[in-house]
């Protein structure tokens, strides 16, 4: 292979060719404001606009009026969370409770961190070593002050995938039956274009959309919020215009929404067409090639629960860093300290109580649509390769096949 | 990370990797296990030391990224031919200045230090108790 592979499509993806294509006219030809009502410019920026709400109101099972156009999922995450812990403050001059796992990404973790400052509670709920949280953990956690549950539906390091619809009805009925104003928000970023996504069969309020992990560009993403009562309000973070309803106010990016409305569109194909599947059978084959050569491999969280195209898994004695320098042809990510700048290794796998010495030697491979078999077979040489060689190279190995227990020795730590 | 062409170097074409001896007892040779699997390093280094205290042969093992596994490979180049008081006065320093260690990695250098004392200080104890 000449070139390097891609296969980090957790951390980002490439653009469709169909998304730019359909782009491009409204950065050359197209490109009036979208809020410009007196001309055709306006006009037909405005068009595109609202078809692309459409395009990614199908995608989830929502209602175009429901999209509210943000530049991330980071800003989406943000504006959900704060934005009902905001409202639910000036509205009642109190704060209240918010519940989120442990395992969610930054964007919610710091959110929820930064509300805390202001005075508010958090419950952050354990997963077990399936990376799963408890619902009977989730159901005590609820309060009558608790503003919002935020549960991603699927995790960006291990791919497992949350009980969405039983959480979405567990905090439904507890809103009926105890009549607090308890939302429901989900962190969809890592599952949207993978797995079917509805948000009124899974009782979801707000949900986080990004455009650049489904093959849109980068700086773009939306955030559903679901119309109909209970009626939720938001305290906008950006102040300005009084765009999106007033929940976002600045001049909408036409050409980044109609690539976020392309790509909601090809997402939503990849899922009803069954497309998504070759994407599994990559991912199964290779693990398949991997387990059936190496031994000492651990699958971090739950298989079973898992989206199709993430492999986490832990090469045993093997450091993380070491493997992604050595399979450098290879894009790939790993939860090692040495690979993070904080030397601090991922907070998810500690999370799963996935054991210190093997959060280091984790890797993380996100498969896609454009990976193909070739590469896949070609990898699968590559990493056998590589991890027998730095197993001959590591103390922890030999001692291992020697028959010592690792944990019975005194380590000399500095 | 971006890496020095001579790191990159030891770590794709590591020097005297393996094992000397396997025989705890072996008098010849100091072995020095630094670190640990929780920290994400660890080196193992032995040296073949001669009657005179001249560092014959040396390997390494290392568990752990490109920079801690550079550093002991530069480590066994470094102290082959040497006397055990020239290998004791190396520095982390001498080590990460060849290597161009990034700042957050300057600790590697350290434990390939610590390594290369451990295993002087092994050859010396199994000596001393035959004196």
């Amino acid at each position: 292979m000449n070139k390097i592979l891609y296969f980090d499509n957790h951390s980002t993806t490439p653009c469709d060719p169909r998304v730019v294509e359909a782009m491009v006219p409204y950065l050359s030809e197209l490109y009036g404001n979208a809020a410009s009502r007196s001309h055709q410019f306006g006009w037909d920026a405005r068009d595109a606009v609202e078809n692309a709400r459409i395009q990614i109101a199908d995608l989830i099972g929502a209602k175009e009026k429901e999209i509210v156009f943000t530049s991330g999922a980071t800003e989406s995450n943000n504006l959900a969370i704060k934005g009902v812990a905001n409202y639910f403050t000036r509205n009642k001059g109190k704060v209240g409770h918010i519940i989120t796992p442990v395992t969610e990404h930054k964007a919610v973790l710091d959110s929820c961190h930064a509300l805390e400052r202001d005075g508010w509670e958090v419950t952050w709920l354990e997963v077990n070593e399936d990376g799963l949280i408890s619902l009977d953990a989730l159901k005590s956690s609820l309060r009558e002050d608790t503003a919002v549950v935020s549960v991603m539906y699927a995790n960006n390091e291990i791919g497992v995938i949350q009980p969405i619809a039983k959480i979405g009805a567990i905090v439904k009925a507890f809103r009926e039956e105890n009549k607090t104003g308890t939302l429901f928000h989900c962190d969809a970023v890592q599952a949207l274009g993978r797995v079917p996504i509805d948000v009124r069969a899974s009782n979801i309020d707000l949900l986080s959309i990004s455009g650049h992990k489904m093959y849109g560009p980068k700086g773009i993403g939306a955030l559903y919020v679901r119309r109909g009562r209970p009626r939720i309000r938001l305290e906008a973070l950006i102040d300005g215009g009084g765009h999106e309803r007033g929940m976002r106010s600045g001049t909408l990016p036409v050409h980044q929404i109609v690539g976020l409305g392309k790509a909601a569109e090809l997402a939503k194909e990849d899922v009803d067409s069954g497309a998504i599947e070759k994407v599994r059978a990559l991912r199964d084959r290779l693990w398949n090639g991997l387990k059936e050569n190496l031994d000492e491999l651990y699958i971090n969280g739950s298989w079973e629960h898992r989206l199709p195209n993430n492999l986490n898994v832990s090469f045993a004695y093997v450091e993380g860093e070491a493997m992604m320098m050595a399979i450098k042809k290879i894009a790939c990510s790993s939860g090692s300290a040495c690979t993070s700048a904080s030397l601090e290794p991922s907070y998810v796998l500690r999370a799963l109580g996935v054991e210190v010495e093997l959060a280091h030697t984790s890797i993380r491979f996100g498969m896609g649509r454009f990976n193909t078999e070739e590469e896949v077979d070609w990898a699968i040489d590559l990493i056998v390769g590589k991890v027998r060689q730095l197993r001959d190279m590591s103390p922890l190995y030999e001692m291992v096949k020697a028959g010592i227990d690792l944990k019975s020795v005194d380590w000399v730590a500095h | 990370m971006a890496y020095s062409d001579k790191l990159v170097k030891h770590f794709e074409n590591p020097q005297n990797v393996g094992t000397i001896s396997s025989d705890p007892n072996n008098k010849e040779v100091g072995t020095g296990l630094v670190g640990a699997p929780a920290c994400g390093d660890v080196m193992k280094l032995q040296l073949k030391i001669t009657d005179e205290g001249i560092i014959e042969d040396a390997k390494f093992k290392t568990f752990g990224c490109g920079s801690a596994i550079a550093s002991s490979s530069l480590v066994t180049e470094m102290v082959k031919g040497r006397s055990i008081n020239e290998a004791m006065s190396i520095s982390n320093r001498e080590i990460a200045k060849e290597l161009d260690l990034p700042p957050v990695k300057i600790h590697c250098s350290v434990l390939a230090e610590d390594a290369i004392k451990a295993a002087i200080k092994d050859y010396q104890k199994k000596n001393q108790v035959e004196q």
